[in-house]
Formats: C-alpha cells, structure tokens, sequence
C-alpha cells in the first residue's frame, strides 16, 4: 500500500531523515518508533505531502506523491503531532469543514458523519466549540478528522500523547478496530503502546532506521543469551560458587536480599545450554532449594535502548 | 476552495473583528460624509468614496493579518495542505473570505449614496465608476495583505508589513516625482493611484480593470509560491 524508497530529507547540512525505505501492506499495522527527534514526524509529514522529500519516492497505493499529489492526498487522512484544529468552532462544524475540505459526497457524508462521532467518542460534545475541550477531546476531535472520509491509509503521529490511561486504553483498543480494513502508520516513543497495537515495527534513530521487524521477533533477535533470574534459600557465597560453576553461565549477579539467606539473582547463560536443569539438580543436592525461576525476556524497551545507544557508538 | 472560503468567512463573524472593522469603518464614514455635506462640494460621492479608499490603509491590514498566519500558528496550516486542496484553491479561498468580508463592508457604505440620491440628484454613473474603482483597489490591497499574512505567523507583524506596504502603493506616485526619465516612468507605472483617480473621476478604462485585476492576481500567486517554497525548503 505505501512504498518508500531511499527517502531522504536535509535541512541544510543536517540529514533529518536518512535513506530510508520500508514498505507497509494492505491493512498492517506499522509502528514507528524512534527517541525525540529521530525523524519520525518528518517522515510522516513527506508521507503526507505536508513536505517535500531532498530525494526518494514516496509511493501510496502505486501513486507517486511527487507525481500526483493531489490523488495521493484523497486516500490518506493525518493525525500530526498537534491536532489541526480550528478552536473557534463546535465539533460539528469543524468536521463539516473537513468534509467539504476533502470532497467528501454531502449524501455520505450524513450517516459518516454520525459513524465516525460515535466511533471516536465524540457526540455528545458535538455542540460545543473546539476550544473548550479537553486536550483529550481535542485529540479525538483531531482523529475523528483524520477519518473524515473514510481513507484507506491513516497516518497518526502521536495519537495517545496527553491522554489519560484510561483514554489512551481507548484509543489503543480504536486503532486496533481501525486496522481491520485501514493502512496505518502510527508514530510513538511509548514502547508498550507499539509492542500493543503493531504488527511490525521500525525503529529509527538520527534519521536511519535501526530496525524493522515484528515486536515478537525484535526481542527474539536481539537476545543472543538466555536471561532469567533466580531465587534460592541458602548462603549467598555458596550458592554463587555453585551457579557460576554450572557450564553455559556467562554472567550472574546477586539481585536483591528476600531475607536471611534467600537472594534473587540474575543468570545470564548461553543461548544454546539449558542450564536451568543442571542448576536444579546441583543446587538440590547441596539442599538449597529453588523458590522461584522466572525468564526475563527482552523488553521493546531494552531493545529500543540498545539498539539506539549501539548506534551511537558506531558513529563515534 | 469554496469550504475554504466559507469557514473563513465565517469565523470573521465568529469573531468580533468583523463587526468592530464593520462599525469603524461605518463610523469614520458618518463623519467623512457629514464634513463632506458642510462643505457643499459638487461631487460629494466621488469626494466620498476617495476617503473610503484613504481609510482601506487602516482597514485591510486588520482584516488580512490573520488569514494565513494564524493557521499556520495553529498547526491548521497541516490540515490544509494535507487534503486534496491545491494551494493555489487555498490560496484564492482565503483572498475569496476576506474580500467578500471587504465587500460586505462596501456594501454597508452604499447607504450614504442612498442618502445623497434620495436628498439631491447626484451623477449616478460617477458613483458607480467611484465604487467599481473601489472595489478594484480593495481586491489589490486584500490580496497583498494576505500575501503579508503569508510571510510570517505572527499576526501584527503581517498587519505592519501589509499597512507600510499599502502606504507605499498609495504614495509611489508622489515618490515618483523625486526622480526623472526611467525612475519615474516605472513608478509611475506601478503607481495604482493614478489609475484609481480614473475611476474617481468616472472614467471606466477596461485597462485600467485588468491592471488592477492582474495587480492583485501578482500577489496572489507571490502567497502560492511562497507556501509553496516553504515546503520546499523547510517544512
């Protein structure tokens, strides 16, 4: 549905976004991800047409947006960062506008009209001016008009910031519904919130992107070792002695006191060794007994991190 | 375009700076027209409509500065420039709101020619070629304003730009004579004034409309390139 070709965007000498390309199906969910200032929003605002790209295609539905921007433009709807909104005039008339702005057909636009109110949450505040509402009504208002007009792509950057848990659960679970039959982009640095709602994943740092994958398969590639920790009753020096013996551990460290002689620690072991067996039996023969073994798997969060800081050392 | 139009229209009303210009310029008016009557000059209404254009240096900054610098404050300039609109439809929607606002306070001035035609027996066509020179002038100034308004988002730096701007049109004529041979022939090309005096003095000069008519359309396509370059450029 969207094709991105070595698109590149300089602001003088700096690279806001560097030569990237990725592409997004009919109907996926992509999330966008990146720390501030990585590029995501000028990405999404040459996605737009909003503007232009130094080089690159851009490509929505087989449309080059350079070449026809105007045809491009009829199948995207755009949520920037700061929602566009006209704050002297009620919701209704806002939404009227952006129908009339979009050429949307006036015999759709009533029963859309009523849709989209009632999708977002909106209707019952549907008299009152813009600029009296809640910044998270404001946000809502913004997303109603992203889908004036029903567009088969969605461009949301940001849709959750400044929202309250409850409304960002809300909006998380909408953009879900919406990704049954719309494209969407969705930009974030709220972790949780891509590994949630996206079926794949780009993360981009100073203008390149670090990685694109889907989440479950991020955190699997990025762990090239088993990590979990452990909890055991015995004396901490001799428990270490036996754990940091057992063949595949590469890494331990003591975590946290429970109380006398209980410790939780931290096993980092070889990917291909099973070390937890041989851990059990030994630890079992000398009569220390395992509370508790729990696996920590890689957080989007750790890889996000990780994936961000090692490309700073390369460029160093 | 037309959506475009229309909200701007709109929100003129919806704020009070329609009804505040609406009712200086009414009231400056009242008090043109009656020293004009104690005067006892013959043309009264050509007289008449040659200070309402005086007043349009005031008028027109106020009424433009908000229409394109406040979208582009708001963040509304992305909704704009995302749909299917071309710039130059946003553009004319935009000149389009604020002259039909223009036009609606011309409009309310007609009651002082309705006074004097009711009183006494003005040249009717005088005043008609008064008010067709006016409405031309007032196109070329709103269409600078907005391209002002383009320039910046703040909203009284584009009123200062449009108002010293507007001032210079007004007076290059008067600049022009400081100069000789190709000086003062290119400004007193440029002079619009002279040509509005035509109108004045009831001479309808199809040059002199289509003069006008292209004067205005200049800035109007300045406001596409310069929001067109910004794209281009920074973003």
């Amino acid at each position: 549905m969207i094709e991105i070709q070595n698109l590149t965007k300089e602001y003088g000498r700096i690279k806001a976004v560097d030569n990237i390309s990725f592409n997004v199906g009919k109907g996926e969910i992509l999330g966008f991800l990146g720390p501030n200032g990585a590029g995501k929003s000028t990405t999404m605002n040459i996605l737009t047409g909003f503007i232009s790209s130094t080089s690159g295609v851009v490509k929505v539905g087989g449309v080059d947006i350079l070449e026809n921007p105007v045809e491009v433009k009829k199948h995207i709807g755009y949520l920037p960062e700061h929602p566009p909104l006209y704050l002297d005039m009620t919701v209704k008339e806002y939404l009227d506008f952006c129908a009339d702005l979009k050429g949307v057909p006036q015999n759709k636009w009533k029963s859309q009209k009523k849709d989209i109110m009632e999708l977002v949450k909106i209707t019952h505040v549907s008299h009152r001016l813009i600029k009296n509402l809640s910044k998270g009504y404001k946000q809502r208002v913004g997303l109603a008009q992203a889908l004036v007009g029903s567009p088969e792509v969605l461009i949301l950057d940001e849709p959750t910031v400044g929202l309250d848990p409850k409304q960002i659960i809300e909006i998380r679970n909408l953009i879900k519904a919406l990704g049954k039959n719309h494209t969407i982009i969705l930009s974030s640095h709220i972790l949780p919130e891509v590994s949630a709602v996206c079926d794949r994943v780009v993360i981009i740092n100073k203008g390149k992107i670090a990685a694109i994958d889907t989440p479950d398969n991020l955190s699997k590639a990025l762990t090239d070792f088993s990590r979990f920790t452990v909890t055991v009753a015995g004396p901490e020096n001799k428990v270490k002695d036996i754990i940091s013996n057992i063949y595949g551990v590469k890494y331990l460290e003591t975590g946290a006191k429970i109380k006398d002689d209980e410790y939780s620690y931290i096993v980092e072991a070889d990917k291909n060794v099973d070390v937890r067996k041989p851990m059990f039996n030994q630890l079992a023969q000398q009569g220390f007994p395992i509370l508790e073994l729990k696996s920590l798997n890689l957080s989007l969060e750790e890889i996000f991190l990780q994936l961000t800081t090692s490309e700073k050392k390369e460029a160093m | 375009m037309l959506a475009i139009m229309r909200r701007d229209f709109r929100s003129y009303f919806n704020s009070p700076i329609a009804y505040v210009l609406i009712g200086l310029f009414m009231l400056l008016l009242g008090l043109f027209f009656n020293s004009l009557i104690g005067y006892g000059i013959s043309d009264i209404m050509s007289e008449f409509v040659a200070s309402m254009s005086s007043l349009l240096l005031i008028i027109i900054p106020i009424l433009t500065m908000r229409s394109m610098a406040e979208d582009k404050k708001n963040g509304t300039e992305v909704l704009l420039l995302t749909s299917p609109a071309r710039v130059t439809e946003i553009v004319l929607g935009k000149f389009l709101a604020s002259f039909c606002v223009f036009l609606v306070m011309t409009a309310a001035s007609l009651i002082f020619p309705l006074i004097t035609i009711m009183a006494g027996k003005p040249d009717i066509m005088l005043i008609i070629s008064s008010y067709l020179g006016y409405i031309l002038i007032g196109a070329v100034f709103v269409s600078l304003g907005i391209f002002a308004s383009s320039l910046t988002e703040n909203q009284i730096v584009a009123a200062i730009i449009s108002l010293v701007s507007i001032f210079l049109i007004q007076n290059i004529g008067y600049l022009a004579s400081f100069f000789s041979g190709f000086l003062n022939k290119a400004f007193l090309w440029l002079s619009i004034m002279d040509r509005y005096n035509d109108f004045n003095k009831g001479i309808i000069d199809l040059t002199s409309i289509m003069f006008m008519i292209s004067y205005a359309a200049v800035f109007i396509v300045l406001t596409v390139r310069v929001i067109e370059h910004k794209r281009w450029s920074q973003g």
